[in-house]
């Protein structure tokens, strides 16, 4: 059984803030939850769908976060609490539900967790959500450990019935991705009843003279809802002096810190934020009331800043707050303690003695070696890319590669250099036929299965019903593997049980009208070659639909690896051909008399056997199994 | 442990930092001095690396013990590295200031850059000579020859908590330890991580074995 659903009150357990989540959600009887899977949010989606397996939760990956909000909308609708995760990009996908969600409410508590991403980790920009909330009227709770993530949670259902409006948990990587200590709660004993959906078009139905009254309904609920945080205890003041900080996220934990390590703690005057939208106007007011210089931490934008200042003018008071600004805080990437703890001394005049950090560059005497991120070896993304740097090169064209997001964009490296162009998911297909149809050059997008149901049919749709000239290549590995291997419509390889239907994307693809496409095995090289070339050469929406299932999660599922393995068996010469189209991280060369010899690590090649294909001098080496 | 003793190292503060390479177990060595941490009455905050580094560049964790609240530990801050990899090791120096314990797997993975002839992995010998006379205390061995005379080359981990292990540098009995691996490790693999553990506590207990100071 897993370790979320232990029915062991009082007890703690060392759980990792997205884990903390589930099993908020789980004592406060959640019945379903969506989520579409985004770094840092994805281990949410992961152990519901354990758990979902073990309970009567209903839970489901699903297409993308638009579609999870509003399979979770319904849910809240029709009397379940319903949890929908994802990562902060994911709403902006989302966004058209969000900011209607509040007009319509809920009947049961809703909880969405926004999980962003300070210094961009795994993602493609770092927008600070808490905006959303504020845009879209709805309340914030921001946890500053794994037992606030597991305790706000519970509450926001709660909060969210109270409200009838679904409550936003925003949350940062070092949250989800950080293990603490998290005291467990009861679980509900009784199981949860049938759904129930109370026909009230006048009230549910946003046409404009429904939704008029509606939104006058979610003002009134801001009201309510900031009395909520005025009452709080998500919101403490601590300590006292003259010195005021105020903090939320996880930044508040690096503002207590500092305190102990300055010997402030009594010192100053502590807002700990937790509740932070709306933010409670009388306790920030009674706050501002006691100290005579305020500093605010918070991660990325001034988000605290502008409302504690805008309460300090409505109070009247023109005492110093500062939050960003040179001498102070970035807007840019996250913090960490000895950032804050330094800036805390600077702004109140103490002295700060930091660790005095090593400089391995310097000690070293020059840059070490790089160690960026690289497609697996076997990995089928690299055989097609291959295929097409090949093709392009025997025609004599250049090409124009807009890319998409997933493993696949890892091919921006060289020596594949296969990405010309990204924004965001399903961007691909789209910003290909604005490029083609201004510059008239051969674009080939990449798209991977996942990004291409979560983002990219209505873009094919598109390309097809606007006659653009651009050859798409759908990139089916049978998996979202970027994010830890989950379930998608076109899914070919699942998870233990798994219950979605798979739908067969090249029906999809020729459904869409798409005249001119061909499903192709990337390993087998001849023939992919051909059809590449056939297809860079054709006009109008071309499609190619790279087929081969993800390396690292059939050996994961399978749980052995290929015997197959090979070897250069002659000599390489200058030759350098692998290297510079090919770049396999199982390949390594080692200068040998001059000229540079590869070899093959034998511990990490993956059997694939397409290095063969276009290569003489490499054999399969005896006895293993091919 | 007397109770007494419990509560004086429960306000002792301790940062523990961990890098190496996707798939060397860092993560589950950090989980581990987690548990066992909170087994002890302690509140412990790991911190994780998940996402798109994991597909063969750097995983990093840490392990925050005692009054602290932050998850993450600041450049010149780590009271203990525990490297995985030579290479890694030594590039998280910077994590370090000179009485920083350091102990470090010599074991090498050569990244992408060096496999395709565009940088040179350093010789492991200077990298080490470096960092002994950077830290106060270092520990350098290679902890991949230990796990495979263990019965199991994936083992490096157990090594590397062995050897910290032994250092009495952790607010941890190394039975605590023990207790976590005999739990929370694949049963498969038990007695090949618990024999793992031993070597790495025995090259930590040998004095000959540490360049500079012995902790
Ligand atoms: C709106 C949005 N949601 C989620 C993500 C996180 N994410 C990055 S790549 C990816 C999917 C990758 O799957 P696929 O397209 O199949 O490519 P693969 O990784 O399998 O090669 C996801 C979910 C994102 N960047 N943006
Ligand atoms: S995880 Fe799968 S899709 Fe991603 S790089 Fe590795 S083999 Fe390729």
């Amino acid at each position: 059984m897993s370790e979320l659903l232990a029915d062991q009150p009082g007890e703690r357990r060392l759980f990792l803030g997205n884990e903390a989540i589930v099993r908020g959600a789980l004592e406060a009887g959640v019945r379903l939850a969506a989520t579409y899977p985004g770094t840092p949010a994805s281990e949410i989606g992961d152990r519901l769908y354990v758990v979902s397996r073990q309970t009567d939760l209903y839970f489901e990956y699903s297409t993308n976060e638009k579609v999870a909000l509003e399979v979770a909308a319904g849910a809240a609708a029709s009397g379940w609490r319903a949890l929908c995760s994802m990562k902060h990009v994911g709403l902006n996908v989302a966004a058209d539900a969000l900011m209607t969600l509040g007009y319509v409410g809920v009947k049961a508590g809703m909880v969405i967790v926004s999980a962003d991403d300070p210094s961009l980790f795994s993602s493609q920009n770092e927008q600070d959500n808490r905006y959303y909330a504020k845009l879209a009227g709805l309340p914030m709770l921001e946890p500053a450990s794994p037992q606030e993530a597991k305790d706000m949670t519970r509450a926001a259902f709660e909060l969210s019935e109270e409200l009838g409006l679904p409550v936003m948990l925003r949350t940062t990587t070092r949250i989800n991705h950080t293990r603490g200590a998290v005291t467990l709660g009861p679980l509900p004993s009784a199981p949860g009843k049938a759904g129930r959906f109370q026909k009230d078009p006048f009230n549910l139905v946003m046409v404009p003279a429904v939704a008029r009254k509606a939104h006058a309904r979610l003002v009134e609920k801001y009201d309510r809802a900031r009395e909520q945080a005025e009452a709080s205890r998500f919101n403490t003041i601590t300590g006292e002096g003259p010195w005021g900080i105020a903090a939320s996220g996880v930044a508040a934990a690096y503002v207590q810190d500092a305190l102990l390590e300055l010997g402030l703690k009594d010192k100053v005057t502590f807002l700990k934020l937790g509740f932070t939208h709306p933010l409670p106007a009388k306790l920030v007011g009674e706050f501002l009331a006691r100290v005579e210089k305020v500093l605010v931490v918070e991660e990325l934008e001034p988000f605290l800043e502008e409302h504690i200042k805008a309460v300090a003018q409505e109070s009247g008071l023109t005492l110093p707050i500062h939050g960003k600004g040179r001498e102070l805080f970035s807007r840019l990437y996250e913090y960490d303690p000895a950032l804050v703890r330094g800036v805390v001394a600077r702004y109140f005049g103490v002295p700060d003695e930091p660790g005095k950090a090593l400089a391995p560059a310097g000690i070293f005497g020059q840059p070490l070696p790089d160690r960026p991120p690289n497609l697996c070896p076997g990995c089928p993304h690299r055989a097609m890319y291959y295929a097409v740097k090949i093709a392009l090169q025997e025609l004599g064209v250049e090409g124009i590669f807009p890319t998409d997001i997933g493993c696949y964009t890892l091919g921006l490296l060289p020596p594949l250099s296969m990405a010309d162009f990204l924004i965001c998911m399903g961007s691909s297909i789209t910003t290909a036929c604005g490029i083609a149809r201004a510059t008239g050059r051969k674009v080939v997008a990449f798209i991977g299965d996942s990004t291409f149901f979560h983002a990219g049919l209505t873009g094919l749709a598109n390309a097809v019903h606007n006659n653009h000239d651009v050859l798409l290549i759908i990139l089916d590995n049978g998996t979202t593997a970027m994010t830890g291997h989950q379930p998608h419509p076109g899914v070919t390889l699942t998870p233990p049980d798994y219950p979605g239907r798979p739908i067969d994307i090249a029906g999809v693809v020729k459904a869409l009208g798409v005249e001119q496409s061909r499903v192709v095995n990337p390993f087998k090289y001849k023939e992919s070659l051909a059809a590449t070339k056939e297809a860079i050469a054709a006009r109008g929406v071309r499609v190619l639909i790279s087929q081969a299932p993800c390396h690292l999660y059939v050996q994961r599922i399978k749980g052995k690896k290929s015997k197959a393995r090979f070897q250069v068996v002659d000599a390489c010469g200058d030759c350098r051909h692998c290297l510079d189209y090919f770049g396999c991280p199982a390949m390594y060369v080692k200068p040998d008399a001059g000229v540079s010899q590869m070899f093959i690590d034998h511990d990490l090649c993956a059997g694939c056997a397409f290095c063969v294909q276009f290569c003489e001098c490499i054999r399969p080496v005896k006895g293993s199994a091919r | 442990m007397s109770t007494t003793e419990n509560r004086k190292q429960k306000t002792e503060n301790v940062r523990i930092y961990l890098t190496g390479v996707g798939g060397q177990g860092t993560l589950l060595a950090s989980r581990l001095l987690g548990e066992a941490a909170l087994a002890a009455g302690f509140e412990p905050l790991v911190s994780e690396t998940h996402g798109m580094a994991q597909r063969g560049g750097i995983v990093v964790s840490t392990v925050v013990l005692g009054d602290l609240k932050s998850p993450i530990i600041s450049p010149g801050e780590a009271d203990v590295l525990l490297g995985f990899e030579a290479l890694e090791t030594f590039r998280a120096l910077n994590f370090c200031n000179r009485r920083t314990l350091v102990i470090a797997n010599t074991g090498v993975i050569p990244p992408y850059t060096v496999a395709v002839g565009q940088a040179q992995y350093p010789p492991v010998s200077r990298l080490v000579a470096l960092m002994s006379e950077a830290v106060d205390s270092l520990l350098a061995f290679d902890a991949g020859v230990l796990a495979r005379e263990a019965g199991s080359p994936l083992a490096v981990n157990m090594v590397l908590l062995g050897a910290l292990a032994a250092t009495d540098y952790l607010p941890l009995s190394r039975e605590s330890l023990l207790e976590v691996i005999r739990t929370r490790t694949n049963p498969k693999f038990l007695d090949a991580n618990l024999t793992a553990f031993q070597k790495g506590a025995e090259v930590a207990e040998n004095p000959g074995g540490w360049l500079g100071a012995i902790p």
